[in-house]
């Protein structure tokens, strides 16, 4: 049984998990899957700043934060206890690509050779982590939501500005990935 | 304690999050160079199972575990959705990561992504700050 877990799992199994999640949170406490929501739940807790935006009770919404602690400790579980050593499977075609962006370590989930805190301040890593970061928290509010609070609840309750928001994260993303990171790549 | 369970939900989705490897930046650059099929198939599945999960507490009125009424707002639509959408896929493509894999990375290990979550935890902060200022 271990072992099966530990192999990487199929697509419909982990979409599986990741769907139940929606009525798991909705059956315990009426609660709406999103993610995003912690991360304004954070800057109300800590920097409010008398901002009107970030001016409510978000001790009401704590488990929401909860939920992102048992996000980092099971993934904490699954990195050291459930592994395996094998590489990344990652597609030829996309190896190709990347090997272009200087990678061809896949040993870990993450291109360790681009994401390490030796790289954070060349310009390079300043884009992509800083930058990048920067980019998911802002657009993600801007758009009331991200991957989980549009994509997975919203579309689950069709609504249609959650798949008018999907539609805007894929065209971002396939900008993104095809030729911004290729300049960024190119030139730092 | 009330808030455990959502612990617990968070622990079993942050093991898919990884064995399901979504949280890797390859997998993400592979779904936007169209080379591989596996991030269209968790997210589809995942929306199916939502969708019919949806259903079937709709139809059937189901209530929490504390009998309380199950409601889910609808979305309005905001010009957010458009600008912030693309904005927001553009920091996925470039980081690997929606804020709900940010934390299973650095769960993982890679601490470095600590500042990439404290960048998006600042993003979302300038975002409130400017909010009514910005397109709607």
């Amino acid at each position: 049984m271990l072992e099966i877990i530990k192999q990487p799992w199929h697509w419909a199994v982990g979409g599986l998990f990741i769907g139940l999640t929606v009525p798991a949170l909705l059956i315990l406490g009426n609660k709406k899957f999103g993610l995003s929501s912690s991360l304004k739940h954070i800057c109300a807790m800590c920097i409010p700043a008398s901002i009107p935006f970030f001016d409510y009770d978000w001790k009401k919404e704590i488990w929401n934060l909860y939920f992102v602690v048992g996000i980092v400790f099971g993934s904490f579980i699954a990195a050291h206890f459930l592994s395996n050593p094998d590489d990344v499977i990652v597609t030829e075609a996309t190896k190709t690509t990347l090997s272009q962006y200087g990678i061809t370590d896949y040993s870990h989930l993450m291109p360790t050779e681009v994401f390490n805190w030796g790289n954070l301040l060349t310009m390079k890593g300043l884009l992509l982590m800083v930058v990048g970061g920067f980019l998911v928290g802002f657009g993600t509010r801007y758009a009331g939501g991200c991957t989980s609070g549009h994509s997975i609840m919203g579309l689950s309750n069709l609504q249609w500005p959650s798949l008018v928001a999907t539609i805007c994260f894929m065209v971002g993303g396939f900008l993104s990935a095809n030729f911004i990171l290729p300049l960024i790549f190119k030139h730092f | 304690m009330k808030n455990l369970k959502y612990i617990l939900v968070g622990t079993v989705f942050g093991i898919a999050f990884v064995k399901t490897e979504i949280i890797s930046w390859f997998r993400i650059q592979e779904m936007f160079q169209l080379t591989s099929f596996h991030m269209y198939g968790v997210i589809g599945t995942a929306v199916v199972v939502g969708i019919i999960s949806v259903f079937l507490i709709k139809r059937f009125k189901l209530k929490t575990i504390n009998g309380e009424a199950i409601t889910i707002e609808d979305k309005k639509f905001d010009k957010g959705q458009i600008i912030g959408g693309l904005l927001f896929g553009i920091g996925w493509a470039i980081t690997g990561a929606c804020p709900g894999p940010l934390f299973a990375q650095i769960g993982s290990g890679f601490t470095v992504v600590g500042v990439t979550l404290f960048s998006a935890i600042m993003g979302t902060w300038v975002y409130g700050k400017f909010d009514q200022r910005l397109l709607h």
